[in-house]
């Protein structure tokens, strides 16, 4: 009965306090230990730490699925806190039909045309932080910029924005266990709950924003009407914490690289690149989970039917194995391959945005900053799932 | 072990042998070829390991799926009837020999 008793097994714990605000010896240890382990804390699972398996845990979607959730809670055992997410926790059919639609909506063909006000605002935001020199890297412009760009982008109004933050934290906290940190923001959310569905509603959609047009593909047939307030409740959950701590991270790579950062002042151009590296050496989400649907193999070990697989992005995109010197925060890298928004059929839908909101904010960093100081010691916000800062206190010496 | 071709934007020639099963991006990134910039890493989701298959071989090559054709209308170069995403081309002993061009852009 027992077939996974072979494996390694590690005491470690992936969401105690002290592995969320350093989890990078964890990781050495996970992946040292083999391509699949067990982790005492949690009899239930088993966990990927190598970039191979995690990579080959994204790609078959068929053994590994969605549907009984991507955190370490078990669909098929417990009801989810929430109904179900139709593209997060969805599996084929009702994935493929619902993806389509996101995905037009969310193309690069369809990011080309908010680019020019994304810029713009990145500007903007660049400039009243040169301005005050000393800032926050976190409140003064990580967290600000994405809270303006991509709700205006989804066509939410401005009051109440805040309730999105709150959102972002629980959802990405519920992918752990029951701890004291899901507790916390269980405590938070009240009223926000009726806010983010409230605000899932066509009625208080900007027409012709991304939410609006879920509701123009309802109305075409291709996802019904029902469908259509949980999937723009996918845009208000999954693109606002991520981005954030994209940006955040990213600020904190360069603060504490110089001379990475003296490459990028020099070229502008390399920001694409920088942001895509930051994803790579500092993964904003951590962990994400698959349940096998049958009796499998991962790297010709056992495992068995039911059992969640958790899957170590952030320890991926840092395996020696994959790449040269991980540990190494480095822009000329060629980082294609990792594993920051995750692999296959599930690779974040929203990746193109991302990536814009990453390129014009250090593009325009790049071009109105000649150097970045830590000023103060950064402190983090610890969350079952995001590697996130609370305060990142810098000073930004103009060009 | 295919051999792949690829012709790149200048003109020139690269070739290289890569294992049954990668794709033509992997392939391509692993071995440091210019052009094929694989930002998604091989989800369909980029549109930047655009490349032109030859002519000859074109539809020899599984068709597209959807996800494929969708991001295809995204590609920074002009689409091309023989216009695929090399993240979606998987090698088998039966391309023994592709030959692939690199369009001058991918962003």
């Amino acid at each position: 009965m027992n077939e996974t008793a072979n494996l390694p097994e590690l005491d470690d714990d992936p969401y105690s306090a002290e592995n969320l605000i350093d989890p990078y010896p964890m990781h050495e240890r996970m992946r040292e230990a083999g391509p699949v382990v067990k982790l005492t804390p949690y009899p239930s699972l088993v966990a990927c730490a190598r970039h191979e398996q995690v990579h080959a845990v994204f790609n078959d979607h068929a053994t590994f699925i969605s549907g009984a959730g991507v955190g370490l809670s078990n669909f098929n055992l417990e009801t989810p806190f929430r109904p179900k997410s139709l593209i997060l926790e969805a599996d084929p059919p009702l994935h493929t039909q619902t993806r389509a639609v996101l995905s037009r909506i969310l193309s690069p063909k369809a990011v080309m045309q908010i680019r020019a006000t994304f810029t713009a605002v990145a500007e903007q935001m660049v400039e009243r932080c040169v301005e005050k020199g000393r800032i926050c890297g976190i409140h003064d412009l990580a967290q600000i910029y994405p809270l303006k760009v991509f709700p205006d982008a989804v066509g939410v109004e401005d009051d109440g924005r805040e309730n999105l933050l709150v959102y972002g934290d629980l959802i990405f906290n519920s992918m752990g266990p029951r701890n004291a940190l899901l507790a916390r923001a269980a405590e938070r959310m009240g009223p926000v709950t009726d806010w983010i569905m409230t605000h899932c509603r066509r009625e208080h959609l900007r027409p012709g924003g991304f939410g609006d047009q879920i509701y123009q593909a309802a109305d075409a047939g291709e996802i019904s009407h029902e469908q259509a307030p949980l999937l723009v409740r996918s845009f208000l959950s999954a693109g606002v914490d991520t981005t954030i701590n994209g940006l955040g991270n990213a600020l904190f790579a360069l603060a504490h690289h110089p001379g990475q950062y003296a490459k990028l002042h020099a070229d502008p151009a390399l920001a694409r690149p920088a942001f895509e590296e930051a994803l790579r050496w500092e993964s904003t989400a951590q962990t994400f989970y698959r349940t096998a649907v049958r009796d499998c193999k991962i790297a010709g070990l056992p495992v068995a039917e039911n059992t969640k697989i958790l899957c170590m992005l952030a320890s991926a995109n840092r395996d020696p194995r994959r790449w040269p010197e991980p540990d190494r925060y480095d822009i000329e890298r060629r980082p294609s391959g990792h594993v920051a928004f995750g692999a296959g059929i599930h690779g974040c839908v929203g990746q193109a945005v991302a990536r814009l909101e990453g390129e014009v904010v250090l593009a325009a960093i790049a071009k109105r900053v000649r150097r970045i100081e830590v000023a103060a010691p950064h402190t983090r916000r610890l969350n079952n799932t995001l590697r996130a800062l609370d305060t990142l206190p810098l000073n930004l010496i103009a060009a | 072990m295919p051999d792949i071709t690829f012709i790149l934007a200048d003109g020139s020639e690269r070739g290289l042998e890569a294992p049954e099963g990668v794709s033509v991006m992997a392939a391509a990134t692993g071995a440091g070829v210019p052009g094929i910039v694989a930002e998604c890493g091989g989800s369909a989701m980029c549109a930047t390991c655009h490349v032109y298959v030859d002519e000859a071989w074109a539809h020899r090559l599984p068709a597209p799926l959807a996800n494929e054709l969708e991001m295809l209308e995204c590609t920074a170069a002009e689409r091309l009837p023989t216009s695929r995403l090399s993240c979606q081309l998987k090698l088998t002993a039966a391309l023994q020999g592709l030959v692939v061009r690199i369009p001058d852009r991918q962003q």
